[in-house]
């Protein structure tokens, strides 16, 4: 608790009582005039107040981004570029009170927000503001009298619905690539966390043209549909879990629109022996890839939740884990010297109670943690110690998405097994592999049935990498420029030089 | 007497009730993964489309409770009670009682020997 003395929390910037939707450019109120009390993880205290909207105000958001689309739809590759630079510029200037909004909306650690999520977020808006300027379509010159050309454009309305575990960095996951093609938004954030986005909007609504990114609150279960479903909304991008995924594809039916899904993931993180071949700097980064779980709380749909160690090292390996895990420092989310902050909502502290006590049933033996954590700072909060289980890959806590701090730790013999384990789960977003044989790495790698494999890494999240799900852990893919081509059409415009009729009539 | 794999709490049965006379029929269906997963979500019967290989696990209140085939071979031990809580917090599911500050919950343990056993078929 020593440095925790010395350091002092960061303090709270000044938020508004209430807020109101974000829509063609206004603070605009629910029609309804329905508020619900946001409350932080941090203490279980309410934050501000947040529109309770209703299907009224999605048709109003809806409205106002197909009018902004009729002249955004001709902007140029330019003006947007510049655009979104200014968006990315906005957001910085506005770092600290932004990270500060999304530790109190979410409960993540404000030592993760100022040095993951906003600048991530911050380079995501760059990233796509740089690469339009440098693509083009496609023209090919079919025979000396014909071309063709492949054009861009834009979709037009887009849906976005997005979770609460990234609240700033899942929204510009989504809004940077769809503006980036020419899109218009309208954007449901999560319920847990609805305001940290209502900041971002005041910090950046200056340099957007009116409409061109909406922002509607409310419960998924009333505006939720009334989105997906609405005629004018040209493609849904949801992040959230599998029922819901499949009711948004559903959904997509009714239109005969795209739809994205970022779903869930049990990610297998794969530790072979010879990372312990040396006690050198790379075993030292092997550990932390293993206690990587307990980033952002374990809120993570890549969470390295299943490790998988080779028998060999798992004694030795583990007792210099555990050293670590140890050493997490938990406190006031709000002090830069706390490591790991709180879960996002009461009831979801609640479910990994019921998991943690489903694993103790199984008969997997917990190793540390194992229990809510009582924080001296925050009484009212929600915390979780990190907790890691030993058991075996068919264990509900194996298998299931449990979204908290909790690893789920099981041995193997060898290669084949390593990667039977690592593929046996619905899922396949996340995954790591630690070792020092390039061979072994490669075809593990090339092995593994997910979206993204980490090699020797975790959790990095560059702009230029794409990121999705194979089996159920989603369709489409996120970041990388390849995205755009997910927020638009392609017009083939054959063109015919050739002054002379068929001959066919 | 066999076993049940799903149960219902009161909070659970009265919510089902308010909800039946808002919407109608309903349906339940335990999610899996991300943000809100390893939760039930209920939707008006009919409007979500039950996947063909989904699993029944039983009927709470006059309602279908379903899980997907691959999930229920993880839950085949383990018995669910339908409980409602409060959810000031919100959520972005589309289950139907979010709309009242409400959330069901699956709490499960692990079946006994005898009441495994003792499953209705």
């Amino acid at each position: 608790m020593s440095t925790q003395e010395k350091v002092l929390p960061l303090a709270r910037p000044q938020f508004k009582a209430q807020y109101e939707n974000f829509i063609g450019g206004k603070w605009v109120a629910p029609t309804n005039g329905n508020y619900s009390e946001n409350l932080s993880p941090v203490d279980g205290l309410p934050l501000t107040r947040i529109p309770k909207s209703s299907a009224e105000d999605i048709n109003l958001a809806v409205t106002a981004a197909s009018k902004a689309f009729e002249s955004f739809k001709n902007s140029t590759v330019v003006e947007r570029s510049v655009m979104l630079n200014k968006v990315a510029d906005a957001i910085e200037a506005n770092m600290e009170r932004l990270a500060i909004a999304d530790t109190l909306d979410n409960g993540k650690a404000v030592r993760e927000t100022l040095a993951a999520d906003l600048p991530l977020v911050i380079d995501h808006f760059r990233y796509f503001a740089a690469v339009i300027r440098g693509e083009s379509g496609a023209v090919a010159d079919l025979d000396p009298e014909t071309i063709s050309q492949e054009i861009h454009e834009p979709l037009g309305v887009v849906a976005q619905i997005i979770p609460w575990n990234f609240p700033l960095l899942m929204a510009a996951w989504k809004l940077a690539p769809a503006l980036a093609a020419g899109n218009c938004v309208v954007l449901k954030p999560a319920g847990p966390t609805p305001m940290s986005i209502l900041l971002l909007m005041e910090a950046i609504q200056e340099v957007l043209p009116a409409g061109t990114i909406n922002i509607v609150n409310g419960p998924g279960a009333v505006i939720g549909k009334v989105l997906a479903t609405h005629p004018d909304v040209k493609k849904v991008g949801f992040t959230g879990e599998t029922t819901t995924g499949q009711l948004i594809m559903q959904y997509a039916t009714e239109n005969i629109i795209p739809s994205t899904l970022e779903l869930g993931g049990k990610s297998p993180n794969v530790f072979f022996e010879s990372i312990m071949d040396a006690d050198d700097e790379f075993f030292d980064k092997a550990i932390e890839g293993l206690v990587l779980f307990a980033f952002n709380s374990g809120e993570v749909c890549t969470c390295p939740s299943r490790a998988l160690i080779q028998e060999s090292i798992y004694e030795p390996f583990m007792k210099r884990v555990l050293e670590r895990v140890e050493a997490i420092q938990m406190g006031d989310p709000l002090n830069p010297t706390t490591m790991m902050g709180a879960q996002v909502s009461s009831n979801q502290k609640e479910k990994i109670l019921d998991y943690i006590r489903i694993g103790k049933e199984e008969g997997a033996e917990c190793l540390i943690g194992g229990e809510e954590y009582k924080n001296p700072a925050h009484p009212g909060g929600y915390y979780i110690k990190p907790t890691i289980f030993k058991g075996h890959n068919k264990m509900r806590i194996f298998q299931e998405e449990i979204f908290g701090p909790v690893l789920a730790v099981t041995t193997f013999k060898d290669e084949a097994e390593a990667l039977a384990i690592a593929n046996d789960t619905m899922y396949g977003l996340g995954s790591g592999v630690w070792s020092r044989d390039a061979h072994q790495l490669h075809s593990m790698s090339r092995g593994i049935e997910a979206g993204r494999v980490w090699v020797n890494c975790y959790h990095l999240y560059p702009s230029h990498a794409s990121f999705g799900g194979y089996k159920k852990s989603g369709i489409g893919r996120e970041t990388h420029m390849m995205m755009l081509n997910s927020y638009r059409q392609t017009k083939n415009i054959l063109t015919s030089y050739n002054k002379n009729a068929l001959g066919f009539f | 007497m066999s076993t049940q794999r799903v149960s219902v709490t009161q909070a659970a049965s009265e919510m089902i009730e308010k909800l039946k006379k808002e919407h109608g029929p309903l349906v339940f269906n335990q999610s899996g993964g991300c943000c809100d997963g390893s939760a039930p979500m209920c939707y008006e019967k009919g409007d979500f489309y039950v996947p063909s290989r989904n699993v029944k696990l039983g009927d709470v209140c006059g309602c279908e409770f379903f899980i997907s085939a691959d999930q229920f071979e993880y839950f085949e031990h383990s018995h669910i009670t339908l409980d409602c809580k409060d959810n000031f917090s919100g959520s972005n599911s589309f289950s139907l009682e979010t709309a009242l500050e409400k959330q069901f919950v699956s709490i499960s343990r692990i079946f006994t020997a005898y009441e495994y056993e003792n499953l209705e078929k």
